[in-house]
């Protein structure tokens, strides 16, 4: 697993405002490998969607990005549009949390679907529609061709994100990014569609990047994972040792923030406050005003993302034991 | 929760149908959204409400409060037959019964201040206080509910999606309710604010001793608050027992199915774990399948399935099942993943 597909360099997002400006994303650095699964984790308002946003050049018009996402040889910051059409939906594709905003509504699923094969593969009509067809039978859609014709209203969430999933893969991506793929779905729905998230990184050696605030979804896909809180990375490495072995005090907060189904704790331990406005982000770490590990230096410095061991990464300055126990 | 507290609210044989018109000429089609539903809530206790999209649980906790009024059976308050009280009865009833709904901000009437949205309430069910006692109510309840009580003055859409949650909490406890109906509560909001709103229901309740009726799609966050819980399934309640029997040893299929698709927060659990994926998708509720509405997605149907209507037994000491087969596939059953 040594086979890049992706790597971002110091990508940072910034919106303009009439007066201000709000750094959305700060400094992002990571590299994706073919057939693997990053999780991106953190609370609305983390940077978590808009920096993919930024590599897909899909930033509102007062957004603009810096950096570099290179996809091969290609840079995807600041491309220009027709060339960015020439690599999004052919190698780099993304979805979306609600399918129904995200399907044109008054195209047949074929139409809409054919379209990007046509576009991106020059086939032609006939052979597109057979091919989109048998992309609605991979994603587990019954009755492919019958429900080829049918328009999105005519079907349900779950089947609805599964056309989309299917509209991304038609060009076997190397990449798709997904957010909050799941979040509008029932949970048994839900299983169904991480299931096929699962095969399509295996059959397809697709990398899958994908978005979530739910740590359960993480566990149960992801090979490795980054938190991210006020627009930066605070935390990343395999999703294992994040899990049982976090060492950001916020990595720390969201696990004891999840309620689990298979244990049930007398009380949760939420993270004390309210997630930062990126506006008037807390000088020092930005994390600091909810920490229950915060000393002296985390209010003034800021701590950069630094190797710890293993190939993982954090940024906080605190070293001692990482359980509540240790500073109750 | 005492076993034997006494039952503060029974719902006996409720039904609700709901018409739509497909058409100008065509006939009116009737979605039966909840049918023979029967249970009830003990004094002190938090009963869970789960289920999917579409199975009726939101319906329920409105059609409980009066919200909406169900076609046929009881909601007995104390004994009390609500769907037969007068609208003036209900209405001072209402003190009684509240309910939090799921987005806090929409919630929210966006031209009031906090403290008029809170105080409104006893306006109308407590109009015998006079100004300063409700002023002096609303800022005890925001302490309560960790707002600050300086934030009396300020409008909704000051409020991050956590706070406002805390002011739709407060506004039902201003009238010192007996039970709150949460539909969905956490649902909207980020998961260190959802830990903190829960930890908050669960003082709550202890301080103001409250009964809840919790209604949440989130089967984990279910599990965390409930003493029993109550499964529903395209309108019928499939099982009724107490969470610790539900999440350890689950009865009907449908509920062992829902429970292996939650996802775990553990990576090796999650890994372990077998999911037991339903086939197709939940039926249309215009057009129930016959007999056991389940049985077309269940992997233990037989051909009786279809004839006939499982009836909800009670199997064990106030355990509830609905599914003719339960004890056969009791023995078919794979342990779910345990921590």
């Amino acid at each position: 697993m040594t086979d890049t597909v992706l790597s971002i360099e110091d990508l940072s997002v910034t919106f303009d405002l009439h007066q201000s400006e709000v750094h959305a994303v700060r400094e992002l650095n990571f590299s994706l490998q073919a057939g693997e699964t990053m999780a991106v984790v953190g609370e609305s308002g983390s940077g978590k969607s808009q920096a993919f946003l930024s590599i897909m050049g899909l930033l509102a018009k007062n957004g603009r990005a810096s950096g570099r996402a290179m996809l091969g040889d290609l840079n995807l910051v600041g491309m220009d549009k027709n060339r960015l059409d020439q690599v999004r939906g052919k190698d780099i594709a993304m979805i979306f949390q609600d399918p129904m905003t995200s399907l044109n509504p008054s195209l047949r699923l074929k139409t809409q679907l054919s379209e990007v094969l046509v576009k991106h593969q020059g086939f032609d009509k006939g052979k597109a529609i057979r091919h989109a067809v048998e992309m609605l039978e991979r994603v587990g859609i019954p009755e492919p061709g019958k429900r080829a014709n049918a328009y999105p209203h005519e079907l349900s969430g779950g089947m609805r994100q599964r056309v989309m999933i299917a509209m991304a893969l038609l060009c076997q991506p190397k990449i798709l990014i997904a957010d909050e793929p799941t979040t509008a779905l029932d949970v048994t729905v839900q299983a169904q569609m991480l299931d096929l998230f699962k095969t399509l990184t295996e059959d397809f050696g697709t990398a899958l990047v994908l978005i979530t605030h739910d740590l359960g979804v993480v566990a149960g896909v992801a090979d490795r994972m980054m938190v991210m809180y006020g627009g930066r990375c605070v935390e990343k490495g395999r999703t294992d040792e994040l899990f049982y072995d976090p060492r950001h005090p916020y990595t720390l907060g969201l696990l004891h923030s999840t309620p689990h189904i298979a244990h049930r704790a007398a009380r949760l331990d939420p993270i004390q406050g309210l997630p930062p406005s990126l506006e008037h982000l807390p000088k020092g770490c930005s994390f600091h005003p909810r920490c229950a590990f915060c000393f002296d230096r985390c209010l003034e410095e800021r701590p950069p993302l630094a190797p710890v061991e293993g190939g993982r990464e954090k940024a906080c300055f605190y070293e001692g034991p990482m359980t509540y126990e240790a500073v109750a | 929760m005492n076993k034997m507290a006494p039952n503060l609210l029974e719902i006996r044989d409720l039904k609700k149908t709901f018409g739509i018109a497909t058409g100008l000429f065509s006939r009116e089609l009737t979605l039966t959204a909840l049918q023979d539903i029967n249970f009830s809530v003990r004094q002190g206790e938090t009963l869970g409400i789960v289920g999917e999209s579409g199975c009726g649980k939101s319906t329920l906790g409105r059609c409980i409060l009066q919200l909406i009024a169900p076609d046929e059976g009881q909601v007995l308050w104390l004994g009390q037959d609500l769907t037969r009280l007068p609208a003036e009865e209900m209405r001072k009833r209402r003190a009684d019964l509240q309910i939090i709904f799921q987005d806090p901000l929409a919630s929210l009437n966006p031209r009031m201040t906090v403290g008029e949205i809170i105080e409104d309430p006893l306006k109308t069910l407590r109009p015998e206080l006079k100004r300063a006692e409700r002023r002096a109510r609303v800022v005890r309840v925001m302490e309560s509910v960790g707002l600050l009580p300086e934030m009396i003055n300020r409008y909704p859409h000051e409020f991050s999606g956590g706070q406002a949650q805390r002011i739709g909490i407060a506004r039902a406890l201003i009238t010192e309710p007996k039970l709150i109906v949460c539909d969905e509560p956490v649902s909207a909001l980020d998961v260190s604010i959802q830990a903190q709103i829960l930890n908050l229901l669960s003082e709550l309740k202890d301080e103001y001793g409250l009964t809840l009726i919790f209604i949440s799609h989130n089967l984990s966050v279910v599990r965390h608050v409930s003493d029993r819980i109550l499964v529903l399934y395209l309108g019928r309640v499939v099982e009724l027992a107490t969470g610790d029997e539900i999440y350890g040893d689950p009865k009907h299929p449908y509920t062992r199915a829902l429970l292996t698709a939650v996802p775990i927060p553990d990576p090796k659990l999650a890994r372990q774990r077998q999911i037991e994926s339903l086939q197709g998708e939940i039926p249309s509720p215009i057009n129930p399948p016959s007999g056991c509405t389940f049985r077309t997605r269940c992997r233990f149907a037989i051909e009786r399935c279809a004839e006939v209507r499982p009836p909800l037994e009670e199997i064990e000491n106030g355990r509830l099942v609905a599914c003719i087969r339960w004890k056969e596939v009791e023995t078919e059953r794979a342990p779910l993943a345990q921590a």
